[in-house]
């Protein structure tokens, strides 16, 4: 699950908001503990306090003190917008700069995406 | 996370052996209730500094601190430590239940119930005379003693050889878990570095006696990657960079370096060179394989 190359916490916060994206997680519900994502991703407890404070600061966390993490109201939304600001250099750039290679032409590419997506969201 | 005082302050530590020096000016610190990785190759001088720090050994010159104090027969130091040796010796007559009966009087939050959850965790026969043990055996005796001390500093020198891959988990995880409840300090020293890396929080690199890294886990991590590519392009774009190590086979090159920032990945990746990280075991190989005194030698991993 721990890919190298990449800070492990920064990991750990695209795990929690994918999470919260797929809905695993509600909103207003709790987050497992620092210790148990510890646990879990078999990482030390500070990198992994360290993601869940990274969402903290961006608003996708909040505190309870004493009780302990939980997913903010409109958290998910807020991660919809991130994430689709980032999809063009994330996703399109490197799909782009592929087909280029390949002497794929756009309309290839835009042909491709459509009978895909058909097939998709048959499965 | 706290700023308390660092547990171990080393200055200007040197250990000489007659003429050879095994440990050379080195200098650290050690902050409380982190675990650090204490890494190099055999003969780096890792064990020799967990000795000093433990007081079982005198040091040439250099000053060492340990909870404040010189650690050397220095009963109040020594009595918050606990150091789990690749070879531990014990009384002939030993059985591990006689080492686990006995740990309690040297080590005041010690665990018996967290020990015998241990021994069932690693099958150990405790009603087998120690010499009778299997090496793997012999080695969760002492990571049993070194998880369920729970001294504040423990050292852990290679300790699981001989064990299998099952069991190391269960070592990382049973530190992992009781380090969450009872936060304490740990230096671990290991070959087995892509095993530990993701329980480090930072992390120490001796080569032939001097500190060669110093540096946070999560910082090493991603601080370096490779390009390969045509070896026109390669040497085009590390030209004047920080280069940590170079490859080639025929046209090809592949060079490893630290510290690119995302447009200079853009630039590789424009430049048709193909980008992959380096974990964190690669590179200390490549940091410490080179005994040249080649200009790599002064390049630092950039925060």
């Amino acid at each position: 699950m721990i890919e190298e190359g990449k800070p492990i916490f920064v990991q750990i916060a695209e795990q929690i908001e994918n999470d919260i994206l797929a809905g695993t997680i509600a909103e207003d519900s709790m987050v497992p503990s620092t210790n148990e994502f510890a646990a879990f991703y078999r990482i030390n407890p500070a990198t992994a306090g360290k993601g869940v404070n990274q969402l903290v600061d961006d608003g996708i966390l909040y505190k309870k003190r004493g009780i302990g993490m939980f997913v903010a109201p409109g958290a998910r939304q807020r991660i919809i917008d991130q994430r689709t600001t980032e999809f063009t250099a994330n996703y399109l750039h490197p799909l782009l700069s592929e087909a280029a290679k390949l002497g794929m032409t756009p309309e290839q590419v835009t042909d491709l995406i459509h009978s895909e997506t058909a097939s998709y969201e048959r499965k | 996370m706290t700023t308390q005082e660092p547990v171990v302050r080393v200055e200007g530590l040197t250990k000489s052996f007659g003429r050879f020096t095994a440990v050379d000016d080195v200098s650290f610190t050690v902050e409380a209730n982190k675990i650090y990785g204490l890494l190099g190759r055999n003969g780096a001088g890792k064990t020799t500094i967990m000795q000093l720090l433990t007081g079982q050994q005198f040091a040439t010159s250099g000053d060492i601190r340990v909870f404040g104090q010189a650690p050397v027969e220095n009963a109040h130091v020594l009595q918050q430590m606990c150091f789990v040796k690749e070879t531990q010796k014990y009384p002939d007559s030993f059985e591990p239940r006689h080492v686990l009966a006995s740990a309690p009087w040297f080590f005041e939050n010690w665990d018996s119930d967290f020990a015998e959850r241990l021994v069932d965790d690693f099958r150990l026969p405790v009603r087998r005379r120690i010499k009778k043990l299997s090496r793997g055996q012999l080695s969760a005796v002492g990571v049993i003693v070194g998880l369920a001390s729970r001294a504040p500093l423990t050292f852990f020198d290679e300790p699981y050889l001989g064990l299998d891959a099952v069991a190391r988990q269960i070592f990382y995880d049973r530190l992992l878990e009781d380090y969450s409840d009872h936060p304490r300090t740990v230096i671990l020293s290991t070959h087995l570095i892509d095993e530990v890396s993701n329980l480090l929080e930072h992390v120490l690199v001796i080569d032939e006696g001097r500190m060669l890294m110093d540096q946070d886990a999560e910082k090493l991590r991603g601080s370096a990657s490779t390009v390969v590519g045509k070896a026109s392009n390669v040497d085009a774009f590390v030209a004047g960079r920080d280069v940590i190590s170079r490859e080639g086979i025929g046209g090809l090159a592949s060079a490893t370096l630290g510290g690119l920032t995302a447009a200079e990945r853009a630039a590789a990746a424009a430049a048709g060179l193909e980008l992959s990280p380096v974990s964190l075991q690669q590179l200390i190989v490549q940091k410490t394989s080179s005994h040249t005194g080649s200009p790599e030698q002064d390049w630092k991993v950039r925060a």
